[in-house]
């Protein structure tokens, strides 16, 4: 019983039972929803790092998802660089554009941060409806992953390869967490002044995180591009940076178990609405509010209680 | 010249609206320091229902002007007691500015049950052909607009500055310990910020509705224009949300004008981020001022 | 001896009858994927309507050869992302046997792949060139919108006649929006046309006086606007109130008495050219369309109080293509994908006379389109 507390243990006993529970269902509608659950786990596991950890607010995290989904294309489509190498690349690249989110991070908190980020996101979204190929229309024509002759086609192969990186990034961050530099961001949330009288130079502190966060979101949106095949800018609008939020409120803001619980809630209920038609939204929006009323600390902290016993026990990071 | 002061006009059309909406915005902010970001749904909630009274039911202007306030602030006043004064205890920003995200969403589901997907409009105010000025046009409706701006800051200034209840709802902005010291009910005072910014988005709404027209998913796109146009202006300055507002319409439409219209609103935010970086309290506000109400 | 032998031949004939009944009662599934909510929701609602409608009225009449006909109508919500989920479930779950829709052209782009790997029949509700084209890849892909590229040569054959060389254009940045511009931009030389402005705008935009201004001081004789929704109306009102003194197109998607009646005096004189549904009323008797588009309008318009529209029509031509092929060749995806692409010839729909063959699988032309003017409040056919 033990071992299930193990975080490590008990995230690659969730991801296999996920991949198992799609592949065994040989349902490919489930193997879907499934797979666009994961992709949205890395994408709110980036933010919970961004901030969960480190207390930093983005709004503008769709603009990495596009500037991921995009460039990987593109490298394809008119580099002919091999798949896997342009996902890569592309998350590299898009990582760097978050400079423009640090700079500002460095003078701004709160809501005017919030908008610094939704104004870089909105201009990532109007740059691919400008310059993007295809424009406002989008393009097609991408390739699914392959590696040499070995091409990744079926629903079984994308469910597995996404649940297993989401696996190695859960980990990673989980180490972070623990790391000194994890406990650097800690602090980060917590007292600024504080880390600035150690000497601390905040400015690389953050780009650092603001450049994984990025990364990792980038990856996920590459990853999409090569899963859907097809891209247009409307995917990337702000509106999945508010979507991605959701679900790291929704999951538990000061738990990285938060990113993956929101992930799978906020992207299963739009399906299980479906036989409301397009009166869903209503029933959605009902459902947030009183998700965000009645689980205040998420989803995650009914679990915390069930493992850590009584609220002081509870692994709450402030 | 005169195609730069069509452009010009043009801009303060716009600018106008976003001025208009970034004005009920400041209310809330200024009052509990809270984003509300459903702000953008109350206006969609004022345009409807004016055109479900005035054009349906055929009641009246004044009216129906009357009926979709009150519809507005008996809606902003459910929304406080049933979303945001549970959560006002918790103190954490985050979690009171996504639960008005998902009211929004709420709020727009039920505007589309009642009223469908379609756009609505009805006449404006003051009827009959745009006015020449100067060789370029401007809608006679805008400056119906420009009057009630000027009204709304005149209304806002002698309620913040010179009645209790406004100055009381000021100083839970600064520091609610103190003002729950003084006496002050705090969980009141949210409410009626709620309350009158639900009154002046549906305002807001009434106005714009004639010229923009009105559907039930303009929401969002609104709440993000007046929030630009405060933390341009400086957020909870009503000044800052004004000027903010017409800043940002005039600059939209001279980049569509000479630059190219593709391109106007990466270019007003890539204007905002400068500005940002420059002068984070926003155009209007000292830093102090904004440090002393907790940025 | 005989009435016994009679009595257990009409049991036996009662059962088979009864049982022959009932053994046919397991419906034949349709599945349709429709932006009926989110930013194409004016595409998607009158296309949901009438698939509702159409499906009661075949159950009423017994269904297809003795089974009922069930369609399963999912909502994309205007994304690709949930139009990919959509086909998924259809296909997968609910096993259909054709797909109508998607309504916009990025949602079809998206799911083409799902849809040709699985093998099934889908006609496409929206107008984009790629979504059957090349027809060698799109092998199991029709729709029934027209061709963008057919509206704008209706515009442009118009101004040809009127000797306008010079125009001015102006599109929203949707899908709708920029697939019009780039066949107004790719047909203007064919026709001796000069675009002398390209301008855009953003959906929920609330002015365009700057736009239109800049296309008419670039020496633009006409204006042709490409958009839907709400922000056609404020081109039309920005329009007017400029007084530029130069016409004004819309593209086909303006085909809606709610727009004439929300721009009011504004939309006096502009042009654009429409299907016929727009104005069946004014259609020759003589026309092969003329009856489906008066019993489409009048069973519509009796039901929702509201008119079908364009959009409508082309969920009208979609389904009925479906279940033409259901009727003749039963629920074989294969049969019914052949029977669609070589059966389907002078079929008079509500969108157009369509011709549809291995080369074409749209099989409508600019001739589906009339320039349709405004006029005292009302349509009127430019002849």
């Amino acid at each position: 019983m033990k071992n299930f507390l193990n975080p490590y243990l008990g995230s690659f006993f969730l991801c296999s039972a996920l991949i198992l529970i799609g592949i065994l269902s040989g349902d490919p509608y489930l193997m879907t929803v499934l797979t666009f659950a994961g992709l949205n786990a890395l994408s709110a596991l980036s933010l919970s790092l961004l901030m969960g950890l480190a207390g930093q607010i983005s709004l503008g995290h769709n603009g990495f998802y596009g500037l991921g989904a995009y460039l990987s294309a593109i490298f394809f489509l008119h580099l002919k660089i091999p798949v896997i190498l342009s996902i890569l690349l592309s998350a590299g690249i898009a990582s760097l554009f978050s400079i423009f989110l640090a700079i500002p991070a460095l003078r701004l908190k709160g809501h005017y941060l919030a908008v610094a980020t939704l104004a870089f996101g909105e201009i990532v979204y109007l740059l691919l409806n400008e310059w993007g190929p295809g424009g406002p229309s989008g393009f097609g024509n991408i390739p699914r992953i392959s590696l040499g002759s070995f091409v990744l086609s079926s629903s079984q192969a994308y469910l597995i390869l996404i649940w297993s990186l989401f696996f190695i990034f859960f980990v990673f961050s989980l180490n972070l967490s623990k790391s000194t530099y994890g406990k650097t961001l800690k602090a980060l949330h917590n007292s600024e002044i504080a880390l600035k009288t150690l000497g601390i130079n905040l400015f690389t502190l953050k780009l650092k995180i603001f450049a994984l966060s990025a990364f990792i979101t980038a990856l996920s949106g590459a990853l999409y591009a090569h899963y859907v095949t097809f891209l247009s800018p409307a995917t990337f609008s702000v509106f999945y940076s508010i979507l991605i939020l959701m679900m790291v409120m929704i999951g538990g803001l000061h738990n990285l178990w938060g990113a993956i619980l929101g992930a799978l809630f906020i992207t299963f209920l739009p399906e299980i609405l479906r036989v409301f038609k397009e009166y869903d939204i209503l029933i959605y929006g009902t459902i947030l509010t009183l998700g965000l009323l009645f689980f205040r600390k998420g989803l995650v902290y009914p679990f915390e209680r069930l493992i850590y016993g009584s609220y002081s026990g509870s692994k709450k990071s402030q | 010249m005169e195609i730069f002061l069509q452009f010009f006009l043009s801009g303060v059309t716009v600018g106008a609206i976003y001025a208009l909406i970034a004005l009920g915005f400041n209310i809330v902010y200024n009052t509990t320091s809270i984003l509300n970001l459903a702000q953008g749904e109350f206006v969609v909630l004022g345009g409807l229902f004016m055109w479900l009274f005035f054009q349906k039911m055929e009641l009246p202007y004044y009216i129906s002007f009357f009926l979709t306030l009150l519809t507005a602030g008996i809606f902003a006043f459910l929304m406080e007691r049933l979303t945001i004064k549970p959560l006002l205890k918790t103190g954490d920003p985050l979690l009171l500015i996504l639960i008005t995200i998902a009211f929004s969403i709420l709020l727009k589901g039920l505007l589309m049950f009642i009223f469908g997907k379609d756009p609505y409009g009805y006449p404006p105010l003051l009827e009959g052909m745009p006015i020449l000025l100067g060789g370029a046009v401007i809608q006679k409706q805008v400056l119906v607009i420009l009057a009630f701006i000027l009204l709304t800051m005149i209304f806002l200034y002698f309620f913040f500055n010179k009645t209790i209840l406004g100055k009381a709802m000021k100083a839970c902005a600064f520091d609610q310990v103190a003002a729950q010291l003084m006496g002050i009910n705090i969980s009141r005072m949210v409410m009626l910020s709620f309350v009158l910014s639900g009154i002046f988005a549906a305002l807001a709404g009434i106005l714009i509705t004639p010229i923009t027209f009105m559907e039930y998913d303009r929401g969002a796109i609104l709440t993000i224009k007046a929030f630009t146009a405060s933390i341009l202006g400086g957020l909870g300055s009503i000044w800052g949300a004004i000027a903010g507002g017409f800043i940002l319409g005039i600059a939209e439409n001279l980049v569509a004008g000479y630059i190219h219209s593709g391109l106007k609103d990466a270019i007003s935010l890539v204007l905002l981020l400068i500005m940002l970086l420059l002068k984070p309290a926003g155009l209007f506000q000292k830093e102090e001022e904004v440090r002393l109400k907790k940025l | 001896m005989f009435s016994i032998r009679f009595l257990t031949f009409l049991i036996f004939l009662v059962v088979a009858f009864l049982s022959g009944n009932s053994f046919a009662k397991e419906p034949i599934k349709i599945g349709a994927i429709l932006s009926i909510t989110g930013p194409a929701s004016f595409i998607g609602e009158p296309e949901k309507n009438t698939i509702l409608m159409l499906a009661e009225e075949i159950n009423k009449k017994g269904g297809i050869n003795g089974r009922p006909l069930q369609v399963i109508i999912e909502d994309s919500k205007s994304e690709e992302t949930q139009a990919v989920l959509s086909a998924r479930k259809l296909i997968e779950k609910d096993k259909v046997v054709a797909i109508i829709g998607p309504s916009t052209t990025g949602e079809s782009m998206a799911v083409i792949p799902i849809v040709t790997q699985a093998k099934i029949p889908m006609v496409s509700l929206a107008a984009g060139t790629g979504i059957t084209q090349p027809v060698k890849e799109r092998y199991w892909i029709f729709k029934t919108a027209q061709y963008d590229r057919s509206a704008v040569e209706a515009i442009y054959q118009y101004l040809k006649k009127k000797g306008i060389k010079k125009v001015g254009i102006l599109s929203i940045t949707t899908g709708f929006g920029d697939q019009g511009r780039k066949a107004l931009l790719e047909l203007a030389p064919q026709y001796g046309i000069k675009i002398v402005a390209d301008e855009r705008y953003k959906p929920k935009d609330s002015d365009m006086t700057v736009q239109l201004l800049k296309a008419k001081s670039a020496g633009a004789e006409a204006i042709i606007n490409w958009s839907v929704g709400p922000e056609q109306i404020i081109v039309v009102k920005n329009w007017a109130s400029l007084k530029l003194g130069i016409p004004l197109f819309q593209s086909h998607g303006w085909g809606s008495k709610k727009n004439l009646q929300l721009a009011g005096p504004s939309a006096e004189g502009v042009i654009a050219p429409l299907g016929r549904i727009v104005v069946w009323e004014k259609v020759s008797d003589k026309h092969p369309q003329k009856p489906v588009l008066k019993k489409y309008y009048q069973a519509y318009y009796q039901r929702y109080k509201s008119e079908p529209g364009t959009f409508g029509g082309h969920a009208h031509d979609a389904f009925m293509m479906v279940v033409g092929a259901l009727k003749k060749v039963g629920p074989d995806p294969a049969k019914i994908r052949d029977y669609i692409e070589n059966k389907i010839k002078n079929w008079p729909g509500v969108t157009g006379i369509f011709n549809m063959s291995p080369n074409d699988h749209c099989g409508l032309d600019a001739s589906s389109f009339e320039m349709v003017i405004v006029k005292n409040g009302d349509w009127e056919i430019l002849k």
